[in-house]
């Protein structure tokens, strides 16, 4: 509770001089508190002794709350006379002496704040300070809580005094000052010789001896000085740099601009064309385009005439050369039935892997007499692979024999097989995908095994084959009913709904298939799920839940057994009960997946489909929702038992008498081949030349021209079997014949009978399939009767087109439509020369029977005039008769 | 001539004849040009015809709509160019015929003050 005080007094800055020393004298100043800014503040120490004198002994007299007592001066001087110097009050004697007032202030320092225990106010104002202050800020307390206090009353700042606390002596220490007088000199000139002329001139310093006298800086060890300390202030400030520029901000602004081009109404083409100075131009313009068309017409005038001369002899090689070369072949070793191959597919993106399919080589009769022996051997897909020639790398397992199979285009691990009992069968191979694309270590692994440990050594399954179950059937009762023939994926740009109305297929994966079976049917089919039409058939499907085995991918689990086709067409013959039984069909689809340039696109395709397989989250289609594409064409080729080549539609129109909707009547029926059709097959060039094989002969169709065959080849010796056309040269195809050869054709070299023939087994030649893996490298598939299949090469002439075949061979084309053309218009002449022919004959028989029968009247009478006349001179001469008589030539006649 | 007019009562009847146009001179340009046209299209070889004015705008052609605009558009910007080339290096002399020969045909424009006629041929054999 030491009072704080609120005056300021001149305390100076104790200087660095030393204070006096306490000299036990009585002429001694006494210690005040002036060093603490209190002045009249002596402290003292008091004895306990001094403190019962005086009344101030601790905790009794003086305590907490009343830490002074007032002493009289009296009582002091009376001590300091009883005691003299060993009074408490010695020190402070003089102060006691000059105190104005008469009693002093004692108070009690309890915390020893300035040294000692007590301390005595020296003046009448400290005493009344320290009595007195506590009121002060009391009030001012009590003054603050009046005030309310949202009202602050603004008092700008009143200057007071400087008060110096000792900050000028500070200043005055760090500043530099000189401490000697510096010495000053004048130089000055006489007056007289203020303002003569001077000359100056130029003297080399260093000539002249003590032309001038220098006082060279140098070291002198005496003055130097060894800076020990250095008062440096320092400031840490990080490093920033700060720069900027102005620059003009160019920033990305889209901007569109939609424009059409100007042209001109039809009333103004109309008037324009009547215009005098139109028909002028024209007049003038024509006669120099005539020229240069003509010009163009008569000649190519930049055709490099040397480099068409080197080409030509390309194609005219040596019959070696020429030759198929064997380069593999695959025989299923571990059946035991006999087998023919019915079907080849290559795999459509890994190289060397191609698929057959294998059925057994029994007529019906046998079928049917061994159909128990034949339900115990699994039917199979047989996948072989370049690498291995011993063991196929997968089997794909079906529930009868498979007569047609195709892998699906955007995912080459769907597979749709046509069975021999009428069901389609669905596999998909994507967990044993990994399996077929890495098949070119299986060879080389045999080798290492004797090296390796056994417990490093790869599993056995890896040569065994591997047996994969069918992931869905089509269903038995609404199916097909006979052998299906044939198996097609529709494109994935369209889809197809039950009327056959065309949509765009948005799913961007084939989702649809067709097929043709014998029983005169052609089937759609939609691989996606259907919306339930009825909640019985659900009911139903519970009822059979067939337990499916766990290794099977449930991709198509929505089709399996109850499957039913999207739209079925029968092929009637009109009344009659005898359909058309088809073999083959051929779609207008335009992708080309066999020129190489797209193999990579299709390629990039199928990946995509691999990484989010569309084909395990099949939607249904979207056919419902979409307007039907009108211009597409619907119309598609189908190849016949009897021979026959038919051209329909598939889209369904609505019959008049009946409601129903029929399938629409076939636009042309041409029987041309003597045998079933086996092979119907747009070229990979045009989309629009078709090549049929059949019987014993062949026939190139152009789609759109309908009166006949573009070249339809005479009878062969041998029958035809089966035909491919060449993929990379557009007039080039294979047939194959029923004793093992096959026939090369070259429609630009002979188009009445093959260009070449090689024999490549010793039967029946059942399938053909060319596939091209790169530029150099094109084989051709071959499978015959015995279960073999021979993989061989194409030699480099029958593989590289020559530069200017395509037009060769559009040209052939063309020239034969034409001639077409021309038959059909010499057909009508002569028709119409022979109707008039005819007509004339009849006009001719008509009138000349007319004819004669007037002329014979008139002749008779001639013939009796004539005859009466030689009557009359034969008897004039015989005398018989006068001259002058008339009447007697009657009368004698 | 005959003219004759009612000011007002019964139905107005204006005849006048004024000699015109024959029958013959209305078709003879239009047959002239159609006719024109028709034997330069039935040339061998000939993919297109059409007739352009000066601004670019096509008047007559055997093609398509786009195909039209598009030739009719590059092509006259192309034998602006031409023609310019063919004055800058003599101011006498003037464009008469242009020929684009490409791989797969040949354009052939002739131009003219006003107009310009374009044919597109295939000359291969």
């Amino acid at each position: 509770m030491a009072p704080k005080q609120k005056q300021k007094k001149k305390s100076s800055r104790g200087k660095k001089s030393p204070k006096p020393i306490l000299a036990a004298s009585e002429d001694m100043e006494p210690v005040n508190m002036e060093s603490m800014g209190h002045p009249e503040i002596y402290p003292l120490v008091l004895t306990t002794k001094t403190q019962e004198i005086f009344n101030c002994r601790i905790d009794e007299d003086v305590t907490d709350e009343q830490p002074y007592k007032l002493i009289n001066k009296e009582d002091i001087f009376e001590d300091l006379r009883n005691r003299a110097a060993v009074s408490d009050f010695h020190p402070v004697k003089k102060i006691v002496q000059e105190y104005p007032g008469n009693e002093l202030l004692l108070v009690y320092d309890k915390d020893f704040k300035y040294g000692l225990n007590f301390y005595l106010i020296g003046t009448e104002e400290g005493k009344e300070n320290y009595l007195n202050p506590p009121e002060v800020p009391e009030e001012q307390e009590e003054y603050k809580e009046h005030i309310p206090e949202d009202v602050y009353v603004y008092k700008p700042p009143v200057s007071k005094p400087w008060v110096s606390l000792g900050s000028e002596k500070e200043i005055e220490e760090e500043s530099v000052m000189e401490s000697t007088k510096q010495i000053t000199y004048m130089i000055s000139q006489k007056r007289i010789e203020f303002g003569a002329p001077v000359k100056f001139s130029d003297q080399n310093a260093s000539s002249v001896k003590d032309a001038y006298i220098e006082c060279t800086a140098y070291p002198d060890k005496n003055f130097t000085l060894k800076q020990l300390e250095k008062d440096v202030g320092m400031q840490v400030i990080p490093q920033i740099k700060d720069i900027s520029t102005q620059t003009e901000w160019t920033y990305p602004k889209n901007a569109t601009i939609q424009y059409y081009p100007r042209e001109f109404s039809e009333e103004e083409k109309e008037t324009l064309k009547q215009s005098r100075p139109l028909v002028d131009f024209l007049n003038n313009a024509s006669i120099s385009v005539e020229i240069a068309l003509q010009q163009n017409e008569i000649m190519n005038t930049f055709i490099d005439d040397w480099k068409y001369l080197a080409e030509e002899e390309g194609t005219f090689g040596d019959k070696t050369d020429t030759h198929l070369k064997e380069y593999q072949s695959f025989t299923d070793l571990h059946s035991p039935t006999e087998k023919m191959i019915t079907c080849i597919s290559w795999h459509p993106t890994i190289y060397g892997l191609i698929a057959v399919s294998v059925a057994v080589r029994l007529s019906f009769e046998d079928r049917v007499y061994f159909s128990g022996k034949l339900l115990l051997q699994p039917s199979l897909i047989l996948f072989w692979s370049f690498s291995d020639p011993i063991h196929p790398q997968l089997m794909l397992e079906s529930p009868d024999d498979i007569f047609c199979f195709k892998f699906c285009p955007s995912d080459p691990n769907i597979i749709a097989g046509g069975c021999i009992n009428g069901q389609i069968v669905l596999w998909d191979i994507t967990a044993h995908a990994d399996r077929i694309e890495n098949i070119k270590a299986g060879g080389s692994r045999s080798k290492k095994a004797t090296l390796k440990p056994m417990f490093l050594l790869e599993p056995e399954s890896n040569k065994e084959a591997m047996y994969i179950r069918h992931c869905a059937v089509s269903s038995i009762e609404s199916g097909h009913k006979k052998v299906i023939t044939d198996i097609h994926w529709l494109s994935d740009t369209f889809e197809i709904n039950r009327m056959g109305s065309v949509f765009e297929n948005r799913s961007g994966i084939c989702c649809q298939l067709v097929t043709c079976s014998a029983d005169c049917t052609i089937c759609f089919w939609d691989i996606r799920p259907q919306k339930p039409l009825t909640p019985q058939t659900t009911e139903k499907k519970k009822e059979e839940s067939i337990e499916i085995p766990f290794d099977v991918p449930s991709t198509f689990l929505h089709l399996d057994l109850s499957w039913k086709p999207l739209s079925k067409i029968r092929l009637s013959k009109g009344e009659t009960s005898l359909d058309h039984c088809p073999t083959r069909i051929s779609l207008n689809e335009d992708h080309l997946l066999y020129k190489t340039e797209d193999k990579t696109l299709t390629q990039s395709k199928t990946v995509k489909a691999g990484e989010m397989n569309p084909y395990h989250n099949l939607e249904s289609g979207m056919a419902n929702l979409l307007k039907p594409i009108d211009d597409f064409c619907t119309k598609f080729f189908v190849g016949t038992e009897d021979g026959e080549v038919i051209y329909t539609d598939w889209k369904m129109e609505k019959d008049p008498e009946t409601g129903r909707h029929m399938p629409k009547k076939p636009v042309s029926i041409h029987t041309i081949h003597d045998g079933t059709v086996h092979t119907i097959q747009r070229s990979p060039f045009y989309n629009d030349i078709i090549l049929t094989v059949g019987g014993w002969n062949v026939a190139i169709w152009k789609e759109g021209v309908m009166t006949g065959p573009l070249l339809q080849s005479c009878c062969a010796p041998k029958m035809y079997t089966s035909g491919h056309w060449s993929l990379t040269r557009p007039g080039v195809f294979y047939i194959g014949r029923e004793d093992g050869y096959i026939d090369i054709w070259d429609l630009l070299e002979k188009t009445h009978e093959p260009a070449q023939s090689q024999n490549i087994c010793i039967t029946m030649i059942t399938y053909i399939k060319p596939w091209i893996f790169s530029a150099k490298q094109q084989f051709i598939a071959i499978a015959d009767y015995y279960g073999t299949l021979h993989i061989l090469e194409i030699p480099w002439t029958l593989s590289r087109p020559s530069t200017n075949e395509m037009t060769s061979v559009n040209y052939y084309f063309e020239r034969e439509v034409k001639h077409l053309e021309y038959v059909e218009q010499r057909k009508n002449i002569r028709e119409q020369e022979k109707k008039e022919m005819e007509l004339e004959m009849e006009k001719k028989k008509i009138k000349t029977y007319q004819k004669s029968k007037e002329q014979m009247e008139a002749e008779l009478k001639m013939d009796y005039e004539s005859y009466l006349e030689l009557e009359k001179t034969i008897l004039i001469n015989l005398g018989l008769l006068k001259v002058t008589e008339k009447g007697s030539y009657m009368d004698v006649v | 001539m005959n003219k004759r007019t009612n000011t007002g009562q019964g139905p107005g009847l204006l005849i006048s004849s004024v000699p015109g146009p024959t029958a013959t001179g209305l078709s003879e340009p239009q047959a002239e040009v159609e006719e024109t046209l028709k034997r330069i299209q039935s040339h061998k070889g000939v993919i297109g015809t059409m007739v352009v004015n000066a601004e670019g705008i096509p008047i007559r052609t055997t093609l398509d709509n786009s195909t039209t605009v598009q030739y009719a558009g590059l092509l006259h910007q192309l034998t602006m160019k031409a023609r310019s080339t063919v004055r800058d290096i003599d101011p006498q002399n003037d464009l008469t015929f242009l020929r684009i020969r490409s791989k797969k045909h040949e354009i052939m424009v002739a131009p003219d003050k006003e107009y310009l006629l374009i044919v597109i041929q295939n000359p291969c054999e």
